[in-house]
């Protein structure tokens, strides 16, 4: 390893059984059923998967190489294999192949406020929370005073987190992580936390790290944010790395191949941030005309957009929705659930339960394209619980529509059947 | 942070592979989450109760109480010299040390499940803070066991010192059995529905509410192999100072350490997978 390389990754590969989540619930008569095989196979050196067991690869043979100081960008949709690439970096899980090389001390930020306990106070999380991600105490009492400025909780500092509002607990929770100085800091989506003034903060200081000398790894959706703050990124599809390139070209690169395939994104509970509850996503989907989920829809058709959600306990003032952009990230419009004053006064607070927001863009509202869809649900003026600027994408289709005799791309989001009248006046 | 001229270690990532060698190093290392995990504990569990740390004393005094009305009273179990409740105590603080860390640290793992799938830490530490945790609980609660002996005039001798080492093999076995029955829970959620269980049973096993019966040597010899019946003894003899163990108490240590080195094996073998399958 040079001694200006921080990371060396040959051939990573991870696989995993699939219906890990079944795995939970291994039980003791399961074990008995398969007479002892099982307690075999705690024993025996993991090799070949055995037949009859599917497998999937969540990272397959990655390879790539970091400089010191250089902040690298991952960028990948859901499922991609971005999260488990940071596992094994950060050593959470081991790979199932392959090797790689890191100098000096992994921070990770793979989810802020893991480590803090709702019974102790802000100064004793502060330290268990240092402690946790490999701070001493020395370190921590150093800094102390610079992470609770950075936390704006100052006055709150010695009552319990429980009390906390979710934006103060985020606020605290990303200063201690942000002030651990390990050689290589991993960072994954905590943008997606707290408002814009503290999003602008966090940007700040992770653009501080990497001018520090430090080496960044970076996992995020929003694009801005990955061209602001990397020079180079990576982008993974189906656990493999499909290009490394100058981050602009990388973005280009990923937008243009579509986010997703289906047409629907389902969110797993571990994928929705702890400070979303009481609300939680489940699904959003695009549904044509004739009922069925697709990712490419006809701009002479009805657009049906349905969103799931759970709530685990009464809402008030919520409105579910959602910000429509072009791949550029121009926004085109933005539509919530509660938008009609009938719906808003019918709806003043939502029960526990599981709910669908439906919603139809009329025919003839978009232009042809590719879209983003970014999902929010708040209470205005209150809180937001959950925010994600790309929940799905989905293709337009101008077939059929008006203007389309002519074989030529038309500029714009929208294209609305105007109707014109053509006088003659002479 | 550092000075720029010492280079940082060099970390690798690979397969885990066999048995793992022990990383003493790295445990060293990370000797301060021991303490703050340990800490947290603690805390955690007196906060919002009235009685706060309290409860490490009221607990047992009440057992032995119900114990000693049940047993000395309604049973009529002969303790030789030594007052039943005194006798009892004897016994039941190192027991519920055990019990206690044992019961703790089984659950561990999984009750700390998000830090071992979001953080890199050594595994272990997590067993071995709970235990931890339940060894402040013991110190607190030797003040009444000091206070029972001046109270029935049971003279109070540098022999008690004894009783260190006594601790340490209590703490020893219930690491030992922690080891296992924390990363067997990872995969097999039964274990923490047979703990409870398993130590209550274990302790009809030792001999804390009554004396030790069993005079055959052969007996004897196997019911050391449960190392508590070596604690409880060792304890009673440092505190009353009656007969002496016996090599008996070598088939105690033996059965403990040869537990807890497997354990230890075991632990770091699983360790690899807990982040994937909790």
């Amino acid at each position: 390893m040079d001694k200006d390389t921080s990371i060396i990754v040959k051939g990573i590969s991870k696989r995993y059984r699939i219906g890990v989540a079944q795995e939970r619930a291994d039980t003791l008569r399961d074990l008995i059923t398969s007479s002892g095989q099982r307690i075999g196979s705690i024993f025996r050196k993991k090799s070949e998967p055995k037949a009859g067991i599917d497998y999937i690869w969540a990272l397959k043979d990655v390879s790539f190489e970091v400089k010191q100081g250089q902040a690298l960008g991952i960028i990948g949709r859901n499922g991609a294999g971005k999260s488990t690439l940071l596992k094994v970096l950060s050593r959470v899980t081991d790979p199932t192949e392959g090797y790689g090389e890191l100098r000096g001390r992994v921070g990770s930020l793979l989810e802020v406020g893991t480590g803090f306990h709702p019974e102790l106070s802000g100064r004793e999380n502060i330290f268990l929370n240092g402690a946790i991600l490999g701070m001493h105490r020395k370190e921590i009492e150093a800094r102390f005073d610079e992470i609770v400025d950075f936390s704006e909780v100052g006055q709150f500092i010695d009552t319990p987190v429980k009390r906390y509002s979710s934006g103060m607990y985020l606020r605290l929770a990303f200063a201690v992580a942000a002030h651990l100085e390990p050689e290589i800091l991993v960072v994954d989506e905590v943008l997606a936390v707290g408002d814009a003034d503290f999003q602008r903060k966090c940007l700040g200081k992770m653009g501080d790290v990497a001018s520090a000398g430090r080496t960044v790894l970076f996992v995020s959706h929003n694009m801005s944010a990955i061209q602001r703050l990397t020079q180079e990124s990576i982008v993974l599809d189906k656990g493999t790395v499909l290009l490394r390139a100058p981050s602009n070209e990388a973005v280009d690169f990923y937008l243009n191949r579509g986010l997703s395939k289906l047409g629907e994104r389902y969110w797993e509970a571990d994928e929705v941030p702890a400070a979303s509850a009481p609300f939680r996503p489940l699904a959003i989907r695009i549904v044509d005309k004739n009922g069925v989920v697709s990712d490419s829809v006809r701009s002479v058709d009805p657009i049906t957009l349905e969103i799931d959600y759970q709530l685990e306990q009464e809402v008030t003032g919520l409105r579910v929705g959602f910000y429509l952009f072009t791949t550029r990230g121009e926004p085109v419009f933005t539509s919530f659930d509660t938008d009609s004053s009938e719906l808003f006064a019918e709806h003043t607070s939502r029960a526990k339960g599981v709910y669908t927001s439906r919603c139809v863009i009329p025919a003839n509202t978009m232009n042809e394209g590719r879209f983003f869809l970014g999902l929010n649900a708040s209470s205005y003026g209150i809180r937001r619980y959950f925010q994600d600027e790309q929940a799905l994408s989905f293709s337009v289709d101008a077939s059929g529509a008006p203007g389309t005799h002519w074989p030529e791309a038309r500029p714009g989001a929208v294209r609305p059947v105007l109707n014109w009248e053509i006088e003659k006046k002479a | 942070m550092s000075s720029a001229e010492t280079t940082p270690e060099i970390v690798t990532l690979k397969p885990a592979k066999g048995w793992l060698s022990l990383d003493l190093k790295e445990l060293w290392r990370y000797r301060e989450l021991i303490y703050f995990l340990t800490w947290r504990d603690i805390k955690v569990r007196y906060k919002q109760a009235a009685l706060g740390v309290a409860w490490a004393i009221i607990q047992p005094v009440l057992t032995a109480l119900v114990t000693t009305f049940v047993f000395s009273r309604g049973l009529k179990v002969q303790t030789g010299d030594i007052p039943y409740p005194l006798f009892m105590l004897s016994a039941y603080l190192p027991w519920h040390l055990f019990a206690n860390s044992l019961t703790r640290s089984s659950g561990s793992l999984v009750q700390n499940a998000n830090l071992l799938t979001k953080i890199y830490f050594p595994r272990v530490i997590i067993p071995v803070a709970s235990v931890m945790a339940a060894m402040v609980d013991f110190l607190i609660s030797l003040f009444i066991l000091v206070g029972v002996m001046i109270f029935y005039r049971v003279p109070v001798t540098l022999n008690i010192l004894w009783i260190i080492p006594f601790t340490l093999l209590a703490i020893l076995s219930a690491l030992a059995v922690g080891l296992w029955f924390s990363a067997l829970n990872v995969r097999f959620r039964d274990v923490q529905q047979m703990v409870p269980f398993i130590a209550q049973i274990w302790l009809y096993m030792t001999p804390v509410l009554y004396p030790i019966m069993i005079n055959h040597p052969i007996f004897r010899f196997v019911y050391n192999l449960n190392p508590m019946v070596g604690v409880v003894d060792g304890f009673r003899w440092a505190l009353f100072g009656q007969t002496p163990p016996d090599l008996n108490i070598l088939v105690s240590v033996a059965a403990v350490l040869l537990l807890f080195i497997s354990g230890l094996f075991f632990f770091r073998r699983m360790e690899k997978t807990f982040a994937d399958v909790v």
